[in-house]
C-alpha cells in the first residue's frame, strides 16, 4: 500500500494518458458508427459489407493492429495515436453491428406512421428512429467503452504510456502491488466511464428511466462481440 | 377409450386459477370440443390428458386408469396431439416429422417411413412431398403433415389445440371436412379445443363451453345446445342472442322458393317449392333445417316482409 | 515497403526454422496453436455443458451476462502479468485464456438454445421425446450455428490473447512482434503482426465455413418455421421442470 501511496502521482498522470488514448476511440466510434449501422439497417448489401469488415477488422489481435497501424499509415512506432487509431477501429467494428441491431429494432409500424403523420426523412429519423434506437445504442456504446479502456493496456507492450505500464513494469520487477494496483485502476476507470454513460443515457432519454433493460438492449451487451454471437445469421 | 375428468383444478404459482372444479365424461370414439374465450382454460384442459400440465387437484381418467401413475413420456407416446402451429421440426424432412414417434419407440426406420407414406395418403397429402421441409410448405399442408404425426403411432386418443386456427378460411373448411372423413373412418376419442362456435358445432359430437376459469356454461350436442341454451352467457356466445342465427323467410313473389335470410339481411338459402309454388306457411310447416329455429318466431315479421 | 519485405521475410525458409536457439516460425506457430487448443478445450468442458443448462431449463441466464460483463472489464495484460508472476508456467496462462473465452461460447449456447421456437419443443415434448431426447434431437440441431458461432468467438479471443503470453517468455506468434520491437527490426515485428493476423483470420474463416454447414437443412437460408404463423398463441406451457417430468 505504501507504494501506492507514494505513487499517487505516476497512477494519476496514468490513469489521464490511458483515459487520453480511450476517449478519442470511444467518441469518435460512436459518431463515425452510428450513421454506418443506420445504412447497415437500411440496407441489406451494406450490413453484408459492414458487418463482414467489421468482422474481419476485430479478428486482427490487439498488438498486431497496434504494431500494424504505424507501418501502414507510416507514423513513428511510439506516436500514441497508433494505439487510440487500433482502439477506434475495433469500436467501430463492435459498434457498427449494434448500430444496425438498434435501428432494426425500431418498430416498423411506428416509422410508418409517423412517415404517415407527415414527418420528412430527417424529422423521422432525429425525432423517432434515434430515439427509440438509443436504449439499444447505449448498451452498444457501453461495450465499446468497457472493452476499450481494457485493451487499452496493449499500449505498455509497445512502450506507450498507459495504465498498462503497471503490468509490465510490475512484472519485470516481480512486484505484484504494482501489477494489482494497474487491475484496480484499470477495473475503476471502467466503472467510472460506464457509470458517466449511463448517466448521460438517463438525461438524454428520461422515457427510457427506470425501465428494465428490454431484451434486445440485454442481447447486445450479452453478445455484442462481431464474429461472436449472430455472426451471419 | 373414454376419459373422465374427475373434480379437476389449476392454480399456478402466482395465484391465478386457470380451472376450478371442471369435472367431465368424454365418450370414446367421438369428438368433443372445447370452445370457450381466451382465459377460459380450454387449452389447459386438453394438456392435462397428456400430462403436459399437471393438475392442483382432481384426477384424470383414461379407462379408469389415473393418468397421474403413468409416466408422461410413455403417455405422450400413446396420444396423438396436434397443434395449432404444426410443431413441426423444422430441420426433418414431412416424412421424418411423421415417423418421429414410431422411431422413438423403436419401430425399425425403414418400417416407420413405409407407414408415414400411407399416413400421408390418408390425410390427402402428395407423396411427392415427403421430402420436403416443413418450411417449404403452405400452412395448410404444415397442418395435414401435424395431424399425420398425430396419427402416427395410431393412438386411441387424439387431441388437437385449435389445429386449424392460423390458416385462411377456405383451407379452414377443406381440412374440417378432413378431419370429418378422418374421424368417420377412424373412430378415435377425439378433443378438439376451439374458440370459433362455427368450428365446434361443426366437429363436435359433444360440445363443452366454457366460462372464465373453466367453469363449465353447458354441455350437450350443438342441436341441443342451439336450441335450448342454458343462460345468457350461452345464447350470446352461439350467437342466437344478437339474432346471428336467426333466419327470416322472405318470398320473393308468386310461384317461388322461399328465401331464408340471416339477421344481416343476407341470403342464407332458399326453402324449394317443390310443386312450383309455395306458401310461405307450408315452407315454415315443412321446417327449415337445423339452424331455423327461430323461424317460427318470426312468422309474423316474415309474413310483412 | 515495410509491408512487402516483413511477408519477403516470412517467405524466408530460413526463418521457419530455429537459429541459434532463436525459435523460428514453425515452433512459435505450434506452441501458439498448441496453447489455444489446450485453452478452447477446456473453455469447452466449462461452457458448453453451462451454456446447454442455461437454454434449456431458462436459468441463470443473468448471471452468464454478468460473468460476460465483468470478464470483458478485466484487462487480459494484468490478468496474465498478475498469475505468472505467481508461477510461470502454461496453466495460469491457461487459465486466463478459458475466462476469456467461457463468455462468448456460453453467451452462444444459451442464445443458440433460448432461439429455437417454443412451439417446436412444445410440441416435441407433447409427442412423447423425453428432456435428453429434446436436447439431443430437436435443440443442439436447430442451435447448431449459433453454438458454432459462439465457438468461432471464444476461439479468436483465444488466439488474439496468446499473443500476449510472449511478453512473459511463453513461445507464441507475439515473440516476433515484441522480439522485433526490442531490437529496432520493424521488418519483423510487421511479420509477427501478419503471421497473427493471418493465422486469426484463417480460423475465423475456417470455423465461419463449418458454421454455414452446420445449419441445419430445411432452416437455413431464411426458410423459416414461420410460414404458418399467424399470431402469437398463449399456450400454458409453464417451464418444462416444473410440469409432467
Amino acid at each position: 500500500m505504501d507504494w501506492v501511496w507514494s505513487h499517487l502521482d505516476l497512477i494519476w498522470s496514468s490513469t489521464l494518458a490511458h483515459v487520453a488514448l480511450c476517449v478519442p476511440a470511444i467518441v469518435l466510434g460512436f459518431v463515425v458508427s452510428v450513421p454506418l449501422g443506420y445504412w447497415a439497417s437500411r440496407s441489406t448489401a451494406a450490413r453484408g459489407v459492414l458487418l463482414t469488415l467489421g468482422n474481419v477488422l476485430y479478428t486482427i489481435p490487439g498488438i498486431a493492429l497496434v504494431v500494424l497501424v504505424p507501418v501502414v499509415l507510416g507514423l513513428p512506432i511510439l506516436n500514441p495515436l497508433n494505439v487510440t487509431i487500433a482502439l477506434l477501429i475495433y469500436a467501430v467494428a463492435i459498434m457498427v453491428r449494434s448500430a444496425a441491431d438498434a435501428f432494426a429494432s425500431v418498430d416498423a409500424d411506428v416509422r410508418g406512421s409517423a412517415r404517415a403523420q407527415g414527418f420528412s426523412g430527417p424529422q423521422l429519423f432525429w425525432r423517432v428512429e434515434l430515439p427509440l434506437a438509443g436504449p439499444v445504442l447505449l448498451a452498444g456504446i457501453r461495450v465499446v467503452s468497457v472493452s476499450t479502456i481494457s485493451l487499452a493496456t496493449v499500449a505498455a507492450l509497445v512502450g506507450i504510456p498507459s495504465l498498462g505500464g503497471f503490468f509490465t513494469d510490475g512484472f519485470q520487477r516481480s512486484f505484484a502491488t504494482e501489477v494489482v494496483t494497474g487491475l484496480v485502476a484499470v477495473l475503476v476507470l471502467a466503472a467510472v466511464f460506464d457509470v458517466v454513460i449511463g448517466l448521460i443515457g438517463r438525461a438524454l432519454m428520461p422515457w427510457n428511466r427506470g425501465r428494465r433493460l428490454t431484451s434486445r438492449a440485454a442481447k447486445t451487451l450479452a453478445t455484442a462481440v462481431p464474429g461472436g454471437v449472430g455472426a451471419n445469421l | 377409450m373414454s376419459i373422465e375428468f374427475r373434480h379437476v383444478r389449476k392454480t399456478y404459482p402466482d395465484g391465478t386459477t386457470a380451472v376450478e372444479d371442471f369435472s367431465l365424461v368424454v365418450p370414446s370414439h367421438s369428438t368433443t370440443v372445447f370452445v370457450g374465450s381466451s382465459g377460459c382454460g380450454k387449452t389447459t384442459l386438453l394438456r392435462m390428458i397428456n400430462r403436459m400440465v399437471d393438475p392442483s387437484d382432481g384426477q384424470i381418467l383414461i379407462d379408469e386408469e389415473d393418468v397421474s401413475r403413468v409416466e408422461p413420456v410413455a403417455l405422450r407416446r400413446r396420444i396423438g396431439y396436434v397443434m395449432q402451429n404444426s410443431g413441426l421440426l423444422p430441420h426433418r424432412t414431412v416424412i421424418d416429422n411423421v415417423a418421429t414417434v414410431p422411431i422413438l419407440t423403436g419401430t425399425p426406420k425403414a418400417k416407420a417411413r413405409q407407414d408415414a407414406l400411407g399416413l400421408l395418403d390418408r390425410v390427402g397429402l402428395d407423396r411427392a412431398l415427403a421430402n420436403r421441409y416443413p418450411g417449404q410448405l403452405s400452412g395448410g399442408q404444415q397442418q395435414r403433415v401435424g395431424v399425420a404425426r398425430g396419427l402416427a403411432a395410431d393412438p386411441n386418443i387424439l387431441l388437437m389445440d385449435e389445429p386449424f386456427g392460423a390458416v385462411d378460411p377456405i383451407v379452414r373448411d377443406e381440412l374440417q371436412q378432413e378431419l370429418l372423413r378422418l374421424q368417420r373412418e377412424l373412430g378415435k376419442t377425439t378433443v378438439f379445443v376451439t374458440h370459433d362456435i362455427d368450428e365446434a358445432f361443426l366437429l363436435g359430437t359433444q360440445v363443452v363451453i366454457l366460462k372464465r376459469g373453466g367453469v363449465v356454461a353447458q354441455i350437450g350436442t350443438p342441436a341441443e345446445i342451439l336450441a335450448n341454451p342454458a343462460d345468457d352467457f350461452v345464447a350470446d356466445f352461439v350467437g342466437a342472442k344478437r339474432g346471428k342465427r336467426r333466419l327470416t323467410a322472405e318470398e320473393r313473389g308468386a310461384g317461388d322458393d322461399v328465401l331464408l335470410v340471416d339477421a344481416a339481411g343476407y341470403p342464407a338459402g332458399l326453402i324449394a317449392a317443390p310443386g312450383g309454388r309455395l306458401e310461405l306457411a307450408d315452407a315454415l310447416a315443412a321446417g327449415a333445417g337445423p339452424k331455423s329455429r327461430s323461424v317460427s318466431n318470426k312468422t309474423d315479421q316474415a309474413g310483412d316482409a | 515497403m515495410l509491408f512487402l519485405q516483413a511477408i519477403q521475410w516470412i517467405l524466408d525458409p530460413e526463418h521457419w526454422a530455429a537459429v541459434n536457439f532463436q525459435a523460428g516460425i514453425a515452433e512459435e506457430l505450434g506452441a501458439h496453436l498448441w496453447l489455444s487448443f489446450l485453452a478452447l478445450v477446456f473453455t469447452a468442458a466449462v461452457a458448453l455443458p453451462v451454456g446447454l443448462y442455461i437454454g434449456h431449463t431458462g436459468r441463470g441466464r443473468g448471471f452468464a451476462i454478468v460473468v460476460a460483463n465483468v470478464v470483458r472489464a478485466v484487462p487480459t495484460l494484468g490478468l496474465l502479468s498478475v498469475l505468472l508472476l505467481v508461477s510461470l508456467a502454461l496453466p495460469p496462462a491457461v487459465f486466463v485464456f478459458v475466462l476469456l473465452g467461457v463468455p462468448p461460447l456460453l453467451a452462444g449456447a444459451y442464445a443458440g438454445l433460448e432461439a429455437v421456437d417454443r412451439q417446436t419443443i412444445d410440441a416435441s415434448r407433447a409427442m412423447g421425446m423425453t428432456e435428453w431426447q429434446i436436447l439431443r434431437r430437436v435443440e443442439l440441431p436447430l442451435a447448431a450455428p449459433l453454438i458454432l458461432g459462439g465457438l468461432r468467438g471464444a476461439t479468436l479471443q483465444i488466439i488474439a490473447s496468446v499473443t500476449l503470453v510472449s511478453n512473459f517468455g511463453i513461445n507464441s506468434l507475439g515473440d516476433f512482434i515484441l522480439g522485433g520491437l526490442a531490437a529496432n527490426d520493424y521488418v519483423q515485428m510487421t511479420a509477427g503482426a501478419i503471421l497473427v493476423t493471418v493465422l486469426a483470420l484463417l480460423v475465423d474463416g475456417l470455423l465461419a465455413v463449418v458454421q454455414r454447414f452446420a445449419a441445419p437443412r430445411g432452416v437455413s437460408r431464411g426458410r423459416g418455421t414461420t410460414t404458418a404463423r399467424g399470431r402469437r398463441l398463449s399456450v400454458p406451457t409453464g417451464t418444462p421442470v416444473s410440469e409432467g417430468n
